[in-house]
């Protein structure tokens, strides 16, 4: 009966490989970057999904984490030549220009390669982690009630970091010709381990005890679980993701700036997460997929357009008008208990003082 | 196994319990009782780590040689304490199964990365944690509601619940607020003799507050009587319920 589900969904894996690889022939380069798009947006919805709709926390540092990951994936991961053609305005640090790659001779070319990405890959999550246990640890020790103002400030702090440490991150001008992985295998594998990941972590006991802690921490806590400790496990299992995610979009799009790690980015995630489901992990899938593809589908709105009666001169953000009222929508017709409670927590606390 | 030693607690201005002293000795069922107001939730949020007393101690184990006065809930559970609520915190949205399986948490051994990789040890722990979950279910008359959730349960069987929860923390000393609040006549019998039964087996310690006298007379060795947050008089069902102070706290004569 058990073996049986696993068999299933093993099924599934395989058939979504296979598909997978079958459509990376298919596809134009503009489809298949959609496609990996919609990858990663399964790994940040989900992530984000595990701080806030599983745990009940109430982050905001998506695009902060992002930022680390891709940055720390892209200097990981690009050539010497590149580097030097990026940092023409501030040479690079001499250590993270030379940082070479793995170069194991009896292996393959393509095989040191795996590797090393998957290496850079981990490093972006963990150090994403990293952060994410700085900023969140001493806000959750003492309430979580400034998460949210927490994480958006370290957001915003890190982009500007990033714009200022010109040796490290080549600044404003951010990285071209980072290595890209465009093959829909790369960013699906990773989205489907973080399904798994996130599926067998929310059926144990760890993940219940998440729950728990979102659905009364007084209880949770008189019940024996530790809330700082799940909390923070939380909340960096989430942060690694996020910097995973970020690492991933690097390599699927090869160029980064500050620009791209704005708030609007965390709110495209929370807008896959409402719609998707607070604590809804197959919901944050279909969701990923859909918000993504709407998205690119969307872009028309940024720019000028010919009513035939009228024309309008582009409207650059006019899309995220859009979304922002979808989302308002969502949140106010969907009967979603986990977001009510959300907010509700928010609102009730703020309202105490 | 329990001594509050001359608590005080205070909220702002609002003297909540005032200089109350008490001992629960191991194997005794304890009752507190009082009229609405007099302090008694407050003193089980201070013993169980919700608030930290303004004043006094809590000493807890078979010597009393535990302060664990100021400590945090969940360490407070982890040795043996474990609590109902007057207003049932049930995890709402979870299942009937999960709501109690979570009350094992604390005891797993098994670290995170043992549960995501879903190592053998791990998966004996969860197994012997989802067989404890259900014989307590059985215990309770839930097992058939397993699946539902939680909030999706008539008021009798979540208190019920709630009891099943605290069992599955492993408690010595279980602390029970307003266990039959909401019960009629014979829904209060059969809880009385179910809290005498998982005391003997479970070996349990009982501390309970309760409204419906027959109920306390009927279970406590020993009452302890709050008013004002003072204690007002204490001693066996009998001794209390002829206590002139106590028949005064409760008809309201000054
Ligand atoms: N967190 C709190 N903040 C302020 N006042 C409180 C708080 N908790 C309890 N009180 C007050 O303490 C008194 C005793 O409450 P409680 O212990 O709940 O009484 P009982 O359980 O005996 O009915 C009440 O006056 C109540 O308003
Ligand atoms: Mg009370």
């Amino acid at each position: 009966m058990k073996d049986k589900k696993v068999l299933k969904y093993l099924i599934l894996i395989i058939v979504s490989l296979v598909v997978l690889a079958i459509l990376n022939n298919v596809l134009d380069s503009y489809q298949r970057r959609i496609v990996n798009l919609c990858a990663v947006y399964i790994i940040l919805g989900l992530s984000m999904n595990l701080v806030n709709g599983f745990t009940g926390l109430f982050s905001l540092g998506q695009a902060g984490f992002m930022a680390v990951g891709a940055y720390t994936v892209s200097i990981l991961t690009m050539t010497r030549q590149m580097k030097e053609m990026n940092f023409y305005m501030k040479p690079m640090m001499p250590f993270l220009l030379n940082l070479s790659s793995l170069n194991i001779s009896f292996l393959p070319a393509y095989v040191n390669d795996f590797i090393w990405f998957l290496f850079a890959l981990l490093m972006g999550g963990i150090l994403a982690a990293l952060f994410g246990l700085l900023v969140g640890a001493p806000v959750l020790k003492l309430t979580d009630d400034y998460l949210a103002i927490a994480t958006l400030g370290f957001s915003e702090i890190i982009r500007i970091v990033i714009i200022n440490l010109q040796t490290v991150t080549n600044g404003a001008l951010g990285l071209k010709g980072i290595p890209v992985k465009t093959h829909l295998l790369w960013s699906w594998s990773i989205a489907i381990l973080t399904i798994v990941f996130i599926s067998l972590l929310m059926k144990g006991s760890y993940g219940k005890a998440f729950k728990a802690i979102r659905e009364d921490e007084i209880a949770a806590k008189s019940m024996g679980i530790n809330l700082f400790k799940h909390k923070v496990m939380s909340f960096s299992l989430g942060s690694f993701f996020a910097g995973v995610g970020g690492g991933l979009l690097a390599v699927s799009i090869g160029t980064i700036d500050p620009t791209l790690f704005k708030f609007a980015l965390t709110f495209n995630i929370l807008l896959i997460v409402v719609i998707g489901g607070m604590g809804n992990i197959w919901g944050t899938v279909a969701s990923a997929i859909v918000v993504t593809i709407a998205m690119e589908a969307l872009r028309f709105l940024d720019e000028p357009m010919n009513l035939g009666f009228m024309k309008t001169d582009a409207l650059p953000g006019l899309r995220m008008v859009v979304f922002s009222l979808i989302l308002m929508l969502v949140i106010i017709f969907k009967k979603d208990n986990a977001l009510k409670a959300n907010f509700e927590r928010i609102r009730g606390r703020y309202a105490k003082n | 196994m329990l001594k509050i030693d001359d608590v005080t607690m205070q909220f702002g201005g609002v003297v909540a319990v005032n200089g109350f002293t008490a001992q629960i000795d191991e194997g005794q069922i304890v009752g507190l009782i009082g009229p609405n107001g007099a302090g008694k939730t407050t003193v089980f949020n201070v013993i169980t780590g919700v608030y930290s007393p303004t004043k006094g101690r809590i000493l807890y184990g078979p010597d009393l040689n535990e302060d664990i006065t100021g400590k945090r809930s969940d360490q407070i559970t982890n040795l043996g304490i474990c609590r109902t609520f007057q207003n049932i915190r049930l995890f709402k949205e979870l299942s009937v199964m999960d709501n109690v399986f979570i009350g094992n948490h604390l005891r797993l051994k098994s670290g995170l990365l043992s549960s995501l990789l879903r190592l053998p040890h791990y998966r004996k722990e969860e197994a012997e944690a989802y067989e404890k979950a259900s014989y307590l279910l059985k215990k309770v008359g839930l097992y058939e509601e397993r699946e539902e959730k939680a909030y999706s349960l008539p008021y009798g069987m979540q208190r019920r619940l709630e009891i099943a929860r605290a069992l599955a923390t492993e408690p010595k000393l279980l602390l029970l607020d307003e266990p039959a609040a909401g019960m009629n006549p014979q829904e209060t019998q059969d809880l009385m003799e179910f809290i005498v039964e998982i005391k003997d087996e479970f070996n349990l310690t009982i501390f309970l507050i309760e409204h419906h006298m027959d109920f306390v007379m009927g279970i406590c060795e020993h009452i302890y009587v709050l008013d004002h947050g003072m204690m007002i008089s204490q001693g066996n069902p009998s001794q209390v319920q002829t206590d002139q102070r106590v028949i005064e706290a409760y008809l309201g004569v000054e």
